[in-house]
């Protein structure tokens, strides 16, 4: 462990620590441009110059230079003050002075640092080079006269988004980052290349022109897109999202987020539902009307109705305050047909081990052999992803796939297609079966499709059996995962928003509604199935919800509830975390929270629920589900094997998320993300067109 | 010096393959490489791509110089198995890969300080006037480009220009007119110092260690 002294502390560091991770332990800034922590280190921008001795005379760039012992390092002597202010004044020779209209200004790097460190003017009055704009893609606007060269881009596609098309070409004044033949970045990552960009050279295109960063109100909360819970910061000016940024969290996503999560927001603002809606029995429109009305018509058309023959699904966006108000109100009117597995899933609710992800997020990138199977995670996991791409980068993993074959941009083996395949694998003495076994930490990552299917608590069974057989599940280690899909998923099997004993799933409920078994029915945010074919037409249905989609198509009630950016709620991510998702703003017209429409329309419909706040509702809730009160902790899951008796079928795996940029209502009804389908998925397009 | 090359035009091929003798000198060159750094060999494939397009060049009308196709650069990244932006990023840093067809006998002039204090304008502005052409334009034969370099190394011959892999130095108006009809009748002519001198010996013969100057048979 070398010891050395900088400014005069004396700092004993990790061996391989370079100087300018050093001072940052101990709490000194050196500025830099080109360096970042997650990427790799160039050693280009030449901000982060340090005087150090024994050692040449001269400035060392601090980020490339590992601690040795016995080191003296200044970081703010008269030399390097000046080789600073050097290297700053070179980065500004063509730096263009469009502050004013950069939509950087205020968060840029390079605006603060040239005030810290800069000379207050330059001896440069040469003409500034000017270069060609690229065109990235819908989501990134590029600028690239104010590129100063750091690469941070380049090496972002490369080493974490695994899209290698970035590069710096030419040389001296001519040097420019693009990507050389013109091509879109297709990555799902690509609005992190504006985060990391310390200038105003990548910028968000949605947000262009759009807010000043000191305007906005932010807001720390959780994303629903996917099941990975990624940590975001909302930041909304009045009652309008702005923009969606990426907050740090080192076990799940890092500082990164997809592209999705951060620039759907525009969706949040369009197909909304702001007031109640009641449909016209006669004439079949839908007209607006009050709260009143709306619970008026919904006690009438109950009155003539048996408990027995009501049902509840709840969808992909929601919170678990919601799905726990939902259930107790479904309880109070004596119904046990629920459902939160809109997706069809047949996945055992009793045994956590089952349906989270036992390794968590961040040990798959110690992982050192990783089955997938019948799951794209580029689509249905970006987050989890990014850490299997680190493993197959820094570890060697090797990685193989049973189920559909997809693009991954990392290689992996294609042992099959269908739960057929996998027997075999886990039957098998060598190939990936061998790796897998002989690895010193397996993980299997079962996608939430792998389950939705007719077949599906057999397909479970035996991915049990398979991961006990190939030795994923150990005693001390369990690296079985299962990738759900929706956010709200893990949460509702938590709290059991499953068919009590004697209910009936999706599948008999949504038969039932066909055949008069059902005769009412509430949907609470689920649109991912097509309400309208599949709830028979004399079923009355009332649909919670935020956005005008497939459920409110069908509704014959409409009460309009809040988005995820506009209620507090928890949500359990896919590796059974906890988190807590903050109101940014409020919801729009008389839109309300989730729960408390279920708890006045139980009292107009006399069995009102025992709380009358969100506090009230936790505190049972968590007396209840006890793992639900420790927010951000993960816990150790009980596992089980299923007995295998039923056959799986020979039918392939099917991907859930066949179009990543269109999942949920509010990517269908934002622009930016149709913008997306157009340049990404355009080939996918043209092929349903055909 | 930015490089003039457009990736759709015309002169682009679809496709790039390596002949059968370049196929050898390639497996040569990746095996001076460890295992799994082949990447290395990106440099001399590269100019391995160049030479043989400068050979298939040279028997065609009109005649044309060695260059790099796009086809090249991914052919390339595919044989080393890496992105072929990385190739990209390489070609386009080093000014000795042309990306564009030039012709057949490319002039560069260099006219850094010791050149130019030894009268490369005068050499400039022959190759200018006598070709018709300005810099980083071709001859429409197909036999000449000209083009502006940094220092090539050969200060103490100055003023001097490469044309293609050899050096022509102590060079004037003259001189380069000269050599510019012997290429031009595709005749070889003496490379090196055109004054007559060995190597950056001084004009008059040697002045000192003049026994190591008899016995390597300079004088």
């Amino acid at each position: 462990m070398p010891k050395l002294t900088i400014n005069d502390i004396e700092v004993e560091v990790e061996p391989g620590t370079s100087i300018l991770q050093a001072a940052e332990q101990i709490g000194i800034e050196i500025p830099r441009f080109c360096y970042h922590d997650r990427l790799s280190v160039p050693a280009n921008c030449r901000m982060c110059l340090v005087e150090v001795s024994p050692g040449p005379p001269k400035p060392a760039a601090s980020c490339a230079m590992a601690c040795g012992e016995g080191m003296v390092v200044k970081t703010d002597s008269d030399m390097v003050k000046q080789a600073r202010k050097g290297v700053m004044e070179m980065l500004l020779i063509n730096h263009p002075l469009d502050c004013p209209i950069c939509d950087q200004g205020g968060e840029c790097d390079l605006q603060d640092q040239a005030v810290a460190y800069g000379y207050d003017r330059s001896r440069y009055h040469e003409n500034k080079r000017a270069v060609k704009d690229k065109e990235l893609g819908p989501l990134v606007n590029t600028v690239m006269t104010r590129c100063i060269n750091c690469t941070r881009c380049v090496r972002f596609a490369e080493e974490i988004a695994g899209t290698p098309v970035l590069g710096q070409f030419n040389r001296g004044e001519e040097a420019e980052i693009g990507t050389f033949i013109d091509q879109v970045v297709d990555t799902e990552l690509s609005g992190n290349m504006v985060d990391i960009c310390p200038v105003g050279a990548l910028t968000s295109k949605p947000y262009q022109f759009k807010a000043r960063s000191w305007e906005l109100r932010k807001t720390d909360t959780i994303d629903v897109h996917d099941a990975v819970g990624c940590n975001i910061r909302v930041d909304a000016r009045g009652r309008e999202v702005m923009r969606v940024l990426p907050r740090l969290h080192e076990e799940i996503n890092e500082e990164w987020i997809n592209d999705r999560s951060r620039f759907s927001y525009d969706g949040l603002s369009k197909a909304r539902l702001d007031r109640p809606y009641i449909r016209d029995e006669k004439t079949g429109v839908m007209s607006e009307s009050s709260w009143d009305e709306a619970f008026a018509v919904i006690k009438s058309k109950l009155a003539k109705v048996k408990g027995s023959e009501i049902a509840g699904l709840a969808g992909d966006l929601v919170s678990v305050e919601e799905m726990y108000a939902f259930k107790d109100f479904l309880h109070g009117l004596g119904s046990k047909d629920m459902d939160c597995r809109t997706d069809g899933s047949m996945i055992d609710p009793r045994v956590r081990g089952g349906y989270v992800m036992n390794s968590g997020i961040e040990a798959i990138e110690e992982a050192d052999a990783i089955l997938l199977v019948g799951v794209n995670p580029r689509y249905e996991g970006t987050l989890v992803d990014t850490r299997i791409r680190k493993a197959v980068r820094e570890n060697g993993a090797k990685v193989a796939l049973v189920g559909e074959a997809c693009d991954l941009t990392y290689r992996y083996e294609h042992v099959g297609d269908s739960p057929a395949d996998l027997e075999k694998l886990a039957k098998a003495r060598s190939g990936f079966a061998k790796i897998l076994k002989d690895a010193k930490k397996p993980v299997m990552i079962v996608g939430s499709g792998a389950y939705a299917r007719a077949d599906g608590a057999a397909v479970q069974a035996l991915c049990h059996a398979a991961a006990e057989k190939l030795k994923v599940v150990r005693k001390d280690w369990n690296g079985f995962n299962v990738l759900q899909n929706a956010a709200s998923r893990v949460g509702g099997l938590d709290i059991g928003f499953v068919p009590a004993k004697e209910g009936r799933g999706l599948a008999h409920i949504l038969a039932g509604t066909k055949d008069g078994s059902v005769k009412a029915m509430f949907l609470l945010g689920a649109d991912e199935f097509n309400a309208r074919a599949e709830i028979g037409w004399k079923c009355f249905t009332v649909y919670v919800g935020h956005h005008g989609d497939h459920g409110a198509e069908r509704a014959d009630v409409i009460l309009p509830s809040a988005a995820y950016t506009e209620q507090d709620g928890l949500y359990v991510n896919a590796e059974g975390r906890p988190q807590l998702a903050r109101a940014a703003v409020t919801p729009p017209g008389e839109a309300r929270s989730g729960w408390s429409i279920f708890r006045a329309l139980s009292a107009v419909l006399g069995k009102a629920l025992s709380y009358d706040t969100l506090a009230q509702l936790r505190e049972e809730m968590v007396k209840h589900y006890p793992h639900l009160e420790l927010i951000d902790e993960r816990g150790a899951n009980e596992w089980a094997v299923f007995d295998s008796k039923a056959k799986v079928s020979g039918d392939v795996f099917a991907l859930p998320v066949r179009n990543f940029y269109l999942t949920n209502a509010i990517c269908r009804a934002s622009d930016t993300m149709r913008k997306c389908v157009g340049a990404f998925h355009a080939s996918e397009v043209l092929e349903a067109a055909e | 010096m930015k490089k003039p090359f457009e990736l759709h035009a015309d002169y682009q091929p679809e496709s790039f393959e390596f002949t059968k003798a370049y196929q050898k000198k390639i497996k040569d060159v990746i095996a001076l490489y460890p295992p799994g750094r082949q990447q290395s060999a990106v440099m001399p494939l590269l100019d391995l791509a160049q030479r043989q397009v400068g050979e298939e060049g040279a028997k065609a009308t009109p005649v044309y110089g060695g260059w790099i196709p796009r086809a090249a650069m991914d052919h390339i990244a595919e044989i080393l198995d890496m992105p072929a932006v990385k190739v990209y990023e390489v070609a386009t840093f080093y000014s000795m890969y042309n990306l564009a067809p030039v012709g057949k006998h490319l002039v560069q002039i260099c006219t850094t300080t010791p050149c130019w204090l030894n009268g490369s304008d005068g050499v400039v502005k022959t190759c200018k006037d006598k070709l018709g052409i300005q810099m980083n334009e071709t001859t429409e034969d197909g036999q000449f480009t000209i083009m502006e370099v940094e220092c090539l190394g050969a200060c103490v011959n100055a003023p001097m220009v490469q044309i293609n892999d050899d050096y022509y130095e102590d060079l004037t108006p003259e001189t380069m007119a000269e050599l510019i009809d012997i290429l031009g009748q595709d005749m070889k002519p003496t490379v090196g110092s055109q004054k007559g001198r060995a190597c950056s010996m001084a004009a008059s013969g040697p002045t000192v260690m003049l026994e190591g100057a008899k016995k390597a048979k300079v004088v």
